[in-house]
């Protein structure tokens, strides 16, 4: 392990990828405090530009900053204006905003700073161990494995995704996987399913998938409801005293002890990811609270805010482990990275720390540094950053939209694939209206060609679908994943059964 | 029928039409040697067709309006789409349309000019003079960024200028 931090050392600070540290926290930053940019809209819109570097270690490191200066941005922007441009950010604004209203914005921004940046340090610690020693069992998979292994992860994002809507969920996952088959198949290069489009023989791009799933109806729902963009009314103020007392320092230390490594552990399963695990961290502070402290939850506590801030840091880490090691992205974000790993001939999995150690180890290190420019460099330009929020929504929302549509443009040249993008992206916005969740159609989107090209491998090996119930681990994995999917069902239908009994409320 | 429902229900007929080509469009243009092998382009799709279908029945079963989304605060209500900004945003729509058809057309420069001023306009800006030299200098600027810096080829002028 020493000589893989060595070697993620020397890669990770050689001068461009400290500048590519630097520059992502600081654009994360700067565009994640816009309300209605989350981190997922601002990475796909930054993949041209990480692909166009061409060295991976550079470009994930690039991603990975925008990923917590993005973080970092919307947990400013819940904070001085109580719009939260991310859900993981949502919990930070219950305690932080209140300490905005009272004069305490500087603090609060400190206090968050600190707690992200502990957050961010202990998952990337808990990631140095975790990852080896679960790629080293990974390595012990064939490709019926893997596809089952795919199969529980695909199961698990819906289970977790929908929030009690499984059918939903899964039905998204569906519509991934089978936008994944448009294009030439595993093993044959006929084309399917692109009704004699040209354009569509090679797929549909997973950059213009991206931006038409997230950042597009994210704009469209910024046009449509002008309060969810409370920029250009100039009211966030003057942010002063950034300092903390030794008091406050105090109280919130075990509360980062205990958040960092449940947050982690949160960030490690499969759809379960920052929004969880912020709202989880915020409910279990609350609850060990006692008395006086309890009570001023929500009232402008200072371990209400550190708790969420703290605990969905440590989740987007912990969010890597099974990207890195599996090759499954456990979340949205990290879905939209793997796509950007794979547009760079790197396959992430076991494999990865044998064939590319310098990009695994790079990453790890780099989640330091990261976590320390945004601790010793952006806490600083705070103040100054913030004026952004004082840009008109008449010029914002023009150039987010631009944004998105050169994203998917310059990466294909090819105006078809503009045409395709608006298509999706109204689509996608309303599915958003009618609460269908996401972030499974896309993980089915990227995970769907892995998935049939192991089937394909399997089903070649055994001569047929036998090797689902010939293979114990195989077995074992599949009936994991049909009980991910029927028992929150059942659960949520039982519910519903008992709340009939009841007389419903007016 | 709730909107729940009828997104299932457009999915269900997707569904329909791509297992009718997984299983019988798609069967019958195989090789006489393709099929005795394990493995075909057809041979996934065809467990996502009947997998699709499955789902679709289940949400279109159990979404009744007992079951159907409330939006919640942050949301948009789509039932009340006339009380949201629902003009400025399908004129933003059609603007990305003509973006994308006039783009080859008009050059890189024109175009993203026309788009980021016409889209402010479209929002409500009425300072032409701020408006106009903004979207000229940052179709400028992004062009150079994209094409000299990180060496992508982007046409800046219209057809007849080569």
């Amino acid at each position: 392990m020493f000589e893989g931090v060595m070697l993620g050392l020397s890669t990770a600070l050689t001068l461009q990828n400290l500048l590519m540290v630097v520059g992502g926290c600081l654009i994360g930053t700067f565009i994640g405090m816009l309300p209605g940019l989350g981190p997922m809209s601002i990475i796909a819109i930054m993949i041209p530009v990480a692909i166009t570097l061409g060295d991976p270690s550079s470009a994930l490191i690039l991603l990975a900053g925008v990923y917590y200066g993005a973080i970092f941005g919307g947990s400013t922007s819940s904070i001085l204006i109580n719009a939260p441009g991310v859900a993981s950010t949502v919990a930070t604004s219950f305690d932080g905003y209140p300490m905005a209203r009272a004069g305490k914005a500087g603090k609060a921004l400190t206090i968050a700073a600190i707690s992200s940046f502990t957050g961010g340090t202990v998952g990337a610690i808990l990631l140095l161990f975790f990852a080896p020693a679960m790629a080293k069992v990974a390595l012990l998979f064939h490709s019926a494995e893997y596809f089952a292994l795919m199969v529980v992860g695909l199961s698990a994002i819906a289970a977790f995704a929908g929030s009690g809507q499984v059918a939903k969920a899964l039905m998204m996952t569906v519509l991934g996987l089978m936008l994944a088959t448009v294009g030439e198949s595993a093993q044959f290069s006929a084309a399917r399913f692109t009704a004699g489009i040209m354009d569509l023989q090679s797929g549909f791009s997973f950059i213009t998938l991206a931006m038409a799933l997230f950042a597009l109806p994210e704009a469209i729902y910024l046009v449509l409801d002008p309060l969810r963009s409370k920029t250009g009314d100039g009211d966030s103020g003057e942010i002063k005293e950034l300092r903390i007392t030794k008091e406050e320092a105090k109280s919130i230390a075990p509360v980062l002890g205990r958040q960092s490594i449940q947050g982690f552990l949160i960030g490690v399963m499969p759809g379960a990811g920052a929004t969880i695990a912020s709202f989880l961290g915020y409910a279990v502070e609350r609850n060990i609270a006692k008395g006086e402290d309890q009570a001023q939850f929500g009232k402008g506590s200072v371990k209400g805010l550190a708790a969420p801030e703290c605990a969905n840091n440590a989740a987007c880490t912990g969010s890597f482990v099974p990207l890195l090691t599996l090759g499954i992205p456990g979340s949205g974000t990290t879905a939209i990275l793997l796509g950007a790993l794979i547009a760079l001939n790197v396959s992430p999995g076991p494999r990865l720390m044998i064939d590319n150690p310098e990009i695994f180890w790079a990453v790890i290190v780099s989640m330091y540094i990261g976590n320390l420019v945004l601790l010793v460099l952006n806490l600083p330009l705070i103040p100054y950053i913030a004026k952004l929020l004082a840009i008109p929504r008449n010029y914002l929302i023009p150039f987010i939209l631009f944004f998105t549509l050169m994203g998917s443009y310059i990466g294909q040249n090819n105006a078809t694939e503009l045409l395709i993008l608006v298509g999706m992206g109204v689509c996608a916005t309303v599915l958003r209206f009618a609460n269908f969740p996401l972030p499974p159609l896309l993980i089915g989107f990227i995970l769907g060609q892995m998935l049939e090209d192991n089937f394909s491998r399997a089903t070649n090996l055994t001569d047929g679908v036998s090797f689902m119930w010939e293979r114990p681990m195989t077995l074992c994995l599949l009936i994991l994943a049909v009980g991910l999917i029927i028992v929150p069902s059942t659960r949520a239908k039982m519910a519903m059964r008992k709340r009939k009994g009841v007389a419903l409320g007016d | 029928m709730t909107l729940d429902r009828s997104i299932a229900f457009i999915f269900l007929i997707l569904c329909i039409v791509y297992s009718y080509t997984a299983f019988i469009s798609m069967e019958a243009s195989l090789l006489p040697f393709e099929r005795n092998m394990s493995f075909l382009p057809n041979t996934m799709p065809k467990w996502l067709g009947v997998l699709g279908i499955l789902c679709s029945l289940v949400v279109i079963f159990n979404t009744g309006p007992e079951h159907a989304h409330k939006p919640g605060d942050g949301d948009i209500n789509y039932r009340r789409l006339g009380d949201y900004k629902i003009g400025q945003a399908l004129m933003l729509i059609g603007a990305m349309l003509a973006y994308a058809l006039l783009l080859r057309t008009l050059g890189f420069l024109a175009a993203t000019s026309l788009f980021l001023a016409g889209g402010s306009a479209i929002l409500g800006e009425r300072n032409l003079k701020l408006m106009i030299p903004i979207s000229i200098a940052a179709a400028f600027f992004i062009w150079y960024l994209v094409q000299e810096v990180l060496g992508i080829f982007l046409r800046p002028w219209p057809f007849f200028l080569g």
